[in-house]
């Protein structure tokens, strides 16, 4: 767990995240501010120490903290589990098919 | 740090509708992202959970996971945790309730629970109210706090489960809120372990029904509250009364591994075949 800045990708659900602000009131460095439409959203990336507070604490599962040099599979990763727009969608974050 | 969140969606069953149905801001998220760390880091399969709740908000819980679940009335979790456990001791049972589904309708359970030391793994989770059914106040709203039912302030004294369960002979008694995200997986991994009756208490705060009526403005500050009060229990024992009212006590409060009714009933049996099996 390194604790430079700027070592990771922070990734917030919008489909999930409610808004409770926890992640905004208690990051260490000021890495995430609220939107206009009330949710969390990422506002300086590149303050991120890598705590893993907001991640362990969100309620809602909705932020996804990524060291950067892991290039291998960290693309995929993340684009496996972009949570489908459209909301009446079942959330399927991940690939494997539900049938 | 990465993969928490990738590692919890594994284990989710996304046929359900997400988000969730708790309150923005309900510990009860926490608390069921920290239960499915503690039992992919002790490397459980899915199929030999047991995921047993009562009523209440912490009876949704088991809705949204991949275990074998079973939502059952209010109160007698533990008592169809213990039928499932006596049936098939293979199984980890693990039992989710409320502080009014633990303390209130089924105190007398988890009391006998705890005496026969029956191995399950209970969670509590408190948030000081009856949450679900309109914030009337529970055997857990703490003396002089305002719900619906007490609008001049509560007038009873609280029940404090983590010692009473402690008093009864549980094997494991430990108490976190949720805050402590990383002590809560260590408590939680530990009872998932440990032979016997197990039980975890969690804080967790209810800031639409608790929260409003107690002068917390936003769900934020229950939690800034948590992290401000929140005192290991070493450093509590050794506190001023005056100040022992004002702070939550979390860590372990009992830890022994005497053997667990199942397996001593498996002895008996043994015993009275002449040997055996």
């Amino acid at each position: 767990m390194a604790k430079k800045k700027g070592q990771t990708i922070v990734k917030i659900y919008q489909d999930w995240c409610k808004g409770c602000g926890i992640c905004v009131t208690f990051c260490p460095s000021g890495v995430l501010r609220f939107n206009n439409q009330g949710k969390a959203e990422v506002a300086h990336e590149e303050e991120c120490i890598n705590c893993g507070f907001c991640e362990v604490h969100c309620p809602d599962f909705a932020i996804l903290v990524q060291p950067k040099n892991e290039t291998g599979s960290r693309k995929n990763q993340t684009e496996s589990m972009k949570v489908p727009a459209s909301a009446e969608d079942s959330m399927n974050p991940s690939n494997e098919e539900i049938s | 740090m990465a993969k928490v969140t990738q590692l919890i969606h594994n284990y989710l069953r996304h046929t359900k509708k997400f988000p969730h149905v708790f309150c923005p801001g309900c510990g009860h998220g926490i608390v069921l992202g920290s239960l499915i760390r503690s039992v992919h880091a002790q490397g459980i399969p899915k199929d030999d959970i047991v995921l047993v709740a009562g009523i209440g908000c912490s009876g949704r819980i088991p809705v949204y996971v991949d275990f074998n679940t079973v939502h059952t009335t209010h109160g007698r979790a533990l008592t169809f945790a213990t039928g499932i456990k006596l049936a098939n001791p293979k199984l980890k049972v693990i039992v989710i309730m409320g502080d009014g589904d633990a303390m209130s309708i089924g105190g007398n359970h988890l009391m006998h629970s705890a005496r026969r030391n029956i191995g399950l793994t209970a969670l509590v989770l408190n948030n000081h109210i009856y949450g679900m059914t309109g914030g009337q106040s529970s055997s857990t709203t703490p003396f002089g706090c305002y719900s619906t039912t007490t609008p001049f302030g509560q007038m009873e004294k609280e029940f404090d489960i983590a010692e009473i369960t402690k008093a009864c002979g549980a094997n494991f008694v430990a108490r976190a809120t949720v805050m402590q995200a990383n002590l809560m997986d260590r408590l939680i991994s530990t009872a998932l372990i440990n032979p016997g009756f197990n039980l975890v208490e969690v804080i967790t705060p209810c800031h639409t029904q608790f929260g409003r009526k107690n002068k917390y403005k936003t769900t934020v500050d229950m939690y800034k509250w948590l992290k401000k009060n929140a005192t290991p229990i070493e450093k509590y024992v050794d506190m001023p009364p005056e100040k022992k009212k004002e702070v939550v006590s979390t860590g372990v409060f009992s830890h022994k591994d005497c053997a667990g009714l199942e397996e001593r009933y498996a002895q008996m049996r043994q015993n009275l075949n002449g040997g055996a099996a």
